[in-house]
């Protein structure tokens, strides 16, 4: 035999036709009395209210579209300190900073590229003020391409939760 | 032309056209009801979104369907590729003409409608657009028809995948005929008639003739299916390995055609089992539906309507059951073990039908199909024991019973 066929040697004694079909019709049977597992999208979704609890909860880890969390004054909590766009591995943020009387520095643009952006969670790892965040949210459609650049006043008017970047019941990711 | 005869072609065109659109309007739930039933065998909901739970995703999908472009492959036999699902599609329909529907209904009228002259008609009108005496005859010869049109389909379509599936469709068709022409003679040895409304009349009069024919049942269910396609003997279709077989090459309306075709014979043969089996629109235990009358008619219709529905059903849960059987074992349940099958059956019954009513003298017919039962029932055992063993059907594996020995030709490994 120049090539090694593996023949399989099939059972003869214990095969049954007969038995098994009507074994296989009473499981279908069964599974049509089960209950349905489809979510039903645009009725039911996805969220992380309940923390990847619930049957169609998004992981605790999900990163989707970012947002920029403000302080109670509604400013911008983002101190323009560029380690976002230093870290950003797909160079998707733009910032540049600005400086009030008091010295206090802000963003003067904030940017984020939604297409480019790679969504790997690093700004929100590396940000010290936690202001930026990715979010858990995944429905972004848009009209036209220049959309999906989000600016600073989108990224803080913003309402989805946000990542929380690890699972809370297993923190050291194990 | 008398009024007697305009008036049964008046009744008899309201009856095709009620029964056309029926059988079209069924056609159409019936891709929707496929589509549900192998929904919820995988614990999915199914199309729900077009109309209330989905009821108008067939009208969606002929719309989508017509809208669709034509296509026609370069080197195709234009006119068989353009009749073929015609032919596939007339003889399914067809059959639809000749299966009692429901118990005749009392019709009495004699009016005259303009220039057209005076109708008339009095006495009971059979619920079937065509009460024919050669009965399931018919229906066996035009079945075969429609294997024309898959078979024409799969050769005009100049596609390899097209041309097998034509041509294994021609082959199981011819093969699964053979079975289930004879498993229908016993039901004419015990009604002594082939047509419907006569085999309809002699169940009511005795016992479902599932019970006394219960391996007849078995082999017309098991080539019922071979004959509409349907799995487990859908190789004519197999997409995963022909794609789509015989309709590879089709698109739009022509497409559709063979799916309305498809359904359509589905109901034929659930129609067929319902009537020669189960009593066709006999609703069991009670008289009452042969009293006559508009009420019982309506409720034999209903009664015909869910058995057929039920049968449909199994058809569906066989299809998302089953998977499909391999050409070879196709072949040799059909050749090998259905029409010998059959061929037995009918000595047995012949043998006891006659010892039954020519040595006993049994002349009740419930007594008679009794005794019948109680043999078919040791039939049944034996069949489905020698079935279950695998003795005729089994994996590649099995049909060497001897390893080749070493040194022996590779040819042999398979």
């Amino acid at each position: 035999m120049a090539i090694g066929v593996k023949v399989l040697q099939r059972p003869e004694r214990q095969v049954s036709y007969v038995r098994a079909t009507l074994k296989g019709m009473a499981l279908t049977f069964k599974h049509m009395l089960e209950k349905k597992v489809t979510m039903q999208y645009p009725e039911q979704k996805s969220t992380d209210q309940d923390h990847g609890m619930g049957t169609y909860s998004l992981s605790p880890r999900w990163r989707g579209t970012h947002r920029m969390l403000t302080d109670e004054q509604g400013r911008s909590k983002c101190v323009a300190c560029g380690l976002c766009p230093q870290i950003c591995p797909a160079n998707c943020i733009k910032l540049v900073p600005g400086e009030d009387e008091q010295g206090n520095r802000y963003p003067l643009i904030y940017e984020i590229d939604e297409f480019r952006c790679i969504f790997c969670g690093y700004c929100q790892e590396v940000c010290p003020e936690e202001a930026i965040h990715v979010g858990a949210h995944f429905e972004n459609s848009e009209y036209s391409r220049g959309r999906f650049v989000y600016d600073l006043e989108r990224l803080q008017s913003q309402t989805h939760a946000v990542s929380t970047l690890w699972d809370p019941s297993d923190p050291a990711g194990e | 032309m008398t009024p007697e005869l305009k008036g049964y072609l008046l009744l008899s065109t309201i009856k095709m056209l009620v029964v056309f659109t029926i059988i079209m309007i069924g056609v159409a739930l019936l891709t929707l009801m496929e589509r549900k039933v192998s929904a919820w065998m995988q614990n999915r909901h199914g199309p729900n979104r077009v109309g209330w739970a989905g009821l108008l995703q067939p009208a969606a999908d002929g719309v989508k369907n017509i809208l669709k472009e034509e296509t026609l492959p370069a080197l195709a036999n234009r006119w068989l590729f353009t009749i073929a699902p015609a032919l596939s599609f007339i003889p399914a329909l067809l059959l639809s003409a000749v299966i009692p529907f429901a118990a005749p209904l009392p019709v009495d009228f004699d009016v005259t409608l303009g220039p057209l002259g005076r109708f008339v008609h009095h006495g009971p009108m059979p619920m079937v657009v065509a009460d024919l005496p050669v009965g399931f005859l018919f229906v066996l010869a035009v079945s075969s028809l429609g294997v024309y049109g898959i078979a024409l389909a799969g050769w005009s379509s100049n596609s390899k995948y097209a041309l097998l599936g034509g041509l294994r469709a021609s082959a199981q068709m011819v093969s699964y005929e053979v079975a289930m022409g004879l498993s229908l003679i016993p039901v004419l040895l015990l009604s002594g008639d082939v047509s419907f409304s006569a085999i309809v009349a002699k169940q009511q009069a005795g016992i479902w003739y599932v019970m006394p024919l219960f391996l007849s049942f078995f082999i017309f269910t098991v080539a019922g299916f071979a004959e509409t396609n349907r799995l487990p003997f859908d190789l004519p279709e197999a997409e995963s390995e022909l794609i789509t077989g015989y309709h590879t090459e089709y698109s739009a309306m022509k497409f559709s055609f063979f799916f309305i075709a498809e359904y359509a014979n589905v109901v034929t043969v659930c129609a067929m089992i319902t009537t020669l089996f189960f009593g066709g629109w006999d609703i069991p235990f009670t008289d009452w539906d042969r009293s006559g009358g508009v009420l019982p008619t309506l409720a034999t219709w209903l009664f015909f309507f869910l058995k057929v529905l039920f049968w449909v059903f199994f058809v569906m849960w066989i299809r998302w059951t089953l998977p499909r059987f391999r050409y070879d074992q196709l072949m040799s349940l059909g050749w090998k073990v259905m029409m010998p099958l059959a061929l037995a059956y009918i000595m047995v019954m012949c043998t006891a039908i006659y010892l039954i009513e020519g040595v006993l003298g049994v002349r009740s017919p419930v007594l008679g199909s009794l005794i019948l039962f109680a043999l078919n029932l040791g039939i049944a055992i034996l069949v489905f024991g020698v079935l279950d063993s695998g003795v005729f059907i089994r994996g590649s594996g099995a049909r060497q019973k001897t390893p080749p020995a070493r040194g022996a030709p590779a040819a042999v490994v398979g």
